[in-house]
């Protein structure tokens, strides 16, 4: 059974050198005047304040908020990738991290080199490691690209290869932000297939978009982070009612009401 | 329509079931107490052992995508080394007075054996800065950086030892019992080579002007240190002084456990002291350092 707790988790960047591209982001995240300092006086950002919340087996959570709103942050450091600075997480399964389309591949390898460092990442056996290729290369729909370097391909198949390994590796917890919406449409329908397949066999899907019909669709619980806090936290609707003007709330309904009935 | 209903077959979409592994849970607290810390590092090398033909893998990687397209591949890292010692042993004896032949050998094992040793410092400080984008992506164990590039340096030290044996071929020297130390001392080596990547590589992802910092020192350590020349050349000199100081000089002493059986001296038990002690202190200090540093990677790189 997977599982998924946030215990009072803080996060706070501090300032070092000003050339890190993530410091960057986070500068920018500070126009809501996030800036602090830490015990030392040094000057940091404060990405995550005390948020808390658990998520258990078949729960689709969706983030909804401002650019710099702590969602990326919020992602990351559910996939453990950064230690906080206050509190606890307590992750119970295998957990999956789609945070950026490169997905830490190395664009000189060829595909199938990629294919083999995740295998290898997960501790498959060589046997598995060729069904794995093989399971990517049908999904993705990538034929020959698949032994040419990643650097050859479009923006669009990194994505689709970097989905196809993401979710062909069986995660028990998925995390993805929002740059999965760059895939065409035809693969859009494919990847939301094969996302019900996962969720549907009781996994945990946690993603961050600006979309509301994706959410509309795709979440059955939605948290509203603001300047690195939860302003609202419930059902979908309900928190897109409360997010989202009007008239661009009954547009996103429609949306995915059209969707959900075709 | 239910959109928790399982997939209705059709291909292309479904999961393929791989064996789940024993999931445990994982918990990821801010530790602020020193025993969590000193627990969490030696996990992160633990898992880093475990994942080791994941390090394996991304280290001939490494080395097949230095070479790819190219037609020798990898060996023109032999060819090169190749090269290089056969003209400088020529002119450098010449320059230092020396037999031919008893200084090619020495030369040919003293530049290999730097080469691994400056290449090592150079790509360790930035080991984790240059892994910006896997840290990024993934929860992965930081020490895995560090014993890829320690592994792939010891496969370019491979791909060179065909020169030392050619050398030896030609000018072979007079092997001892002491050419079994060189197993302990090969050890040695890999070891210390992990703890100063990974020490390198921390404070390199944390101050970014340490990469050219130690390459310049790397550059002088090689002038003050018995590569191109040995202390026995300039005995007959006045430069007693400045050859004591070589005792004390770190390189020294792990050049000259690995290099000495090599060349058939004697044990040299002096090397050794100088290089357990160094080495003592660089692999506490680079533990200490991993144990404070480690939960701030992620954020500095």
């Amino acid at each position: 059974m997977a599982k998924l707790q946030i215990e009072n988790v803080s996060v706070s960047f501090p300032l070092y050198h000003g050339e890190s591209r993530s410091l960057k982001k986070t500068v920018f995240a500070a126009a809501s005047g996030r800036m602090g300092q830490d015990s030392k006086h040094r000057i940091t950002v404060e990405a995550l304040r005390d948020v808390s919340f658990a998520l258990g087996t078949g729960d689709r959570l969706g983030f909804i908020g401002s650019n710099g709103a702590g969602k990326t942050t919020l992602l990351r450091t559910m996939a453990g990738i950064y230690e906080p600075v206050n509190g606890k997480i307590t992750i119970e399964g295998r957990v999956t991290a789609l945070l950026d389309p490169g997905q830490g591949m190395n664009f000189e390898l060829t595909g199938n080199e990629n294919i083999r460092l995740r295998a290898l990442f997960s501790g498959y056996s060589e046997a598995q490691i060729k069904k794995l290729q093989e399971d990517v290369a049908q999904f993705a729909d990538l034929g020959e690209f698949l032994s040419l370097p990643v650097r050859t391909y479009s923006s669009g198949m990194v994505v689709r290869l970097g989905f196809a390994l993401a979710t062909a590796i069986h995660p028990q917890i998925l995390l993805m932000d929002e740059w999965i919406l760059a895939g065409d449409a035809a693969f859009l329908g494919k990847a939301r297939e094969r996302l019900e397949t996962m969720v549907g066999s009781a996994e945990i899907l946690v993603l961050s978009s600006h979309n509301p019909a994706i959410l509309m669709q795709w979440c059955n619980r939605l948290i509203w982070m603001e300047g690195g806090r939860i302003r609202m936290d419930g059902a979908p609707e309900e928190i897109l009612a409360a997010y989202l003007p009007p008239d661009q709330f009954q547009q996103a309904k429609a949306a995915a009401e059209q969707v959900a009935a075709a | 329509m239910n959109m928790l209903a399982p997939d209705s077959g059709q291909t292309g979409t479904a999961l393929p079931r791989f064996p789940k592994p024993a999931s445990k849970a994982v918990v990821i607290a801010a530790s602020h107490s020193l025993r969590m810390r000193v627990a969490s590092a030696f996990d992160d090398i633990g898992q880093m052992l475990r994942l080791w033909s994941l390090v394996w893998t991304l280290s001939l990687f490494d080395i097949k995508l230095r070479y790819r397209g190219s037609l020798l591949g990898p060996f023109w890292l032999t060819l090169s080394t190749g090269v290089m010692i056969g003209a400088m042993g020529f002119v450098y004896a010449q320059l230092f007075r020396q037999d031919v032949a008893g200084y090619l050998p020495f030369l040919a094992t003293s530049l290999v054996l730097w080469g691994f040793i400056s290449t090592i410092t150079a790509e360790g400080s930035t080991c984790l800065s240059g892994a910006a984008n896997a840290i990024h992506s993934q929860r992965t164990p930081h020490t895995l950086h560090a014993a890829r590039v320690m592994l792939r340096n010891l496969f370019v030290l491979a791909h060179n030892l065909p020169v030392i044996a050619v050398v030896f071929l030609i000018y072979p020297p007079h092997f001892g019992w002491s050419l079994l130390s060189v197993l302990p001392a090969l050890a040695l080596w890999t070891l210390d080579a992990f703890a100063v990547t990974l020490l390198l590589g921390l404070i390199g992802a944390r101050f970014r002007d340490v990469p050219p910092i130690v390459g310049s020192i790397m550059q002088i350590a090689f002038y003050v240190t018995p590569i191109m020349w040995s202390p026995d050349m300039l005995m007959h000199r006045n430069v007693g002084f400045a050859l004591a100081l070589i005792d004390f000089n770190p390189f020294y002493g792990m050049l000259q456990i690995l290099r000495g059986p090599l060349l058939g001296h004697a044990l040299d038990t002096a090397a050794w002291a100088n290089a357990l002690c160094y080495s003592a202190v660089l692999i506490v200090l680079s533990l200490l350092f991993f144990v404070r540093a480690r939960a701030r990677v992620p954020y500095w790189v």
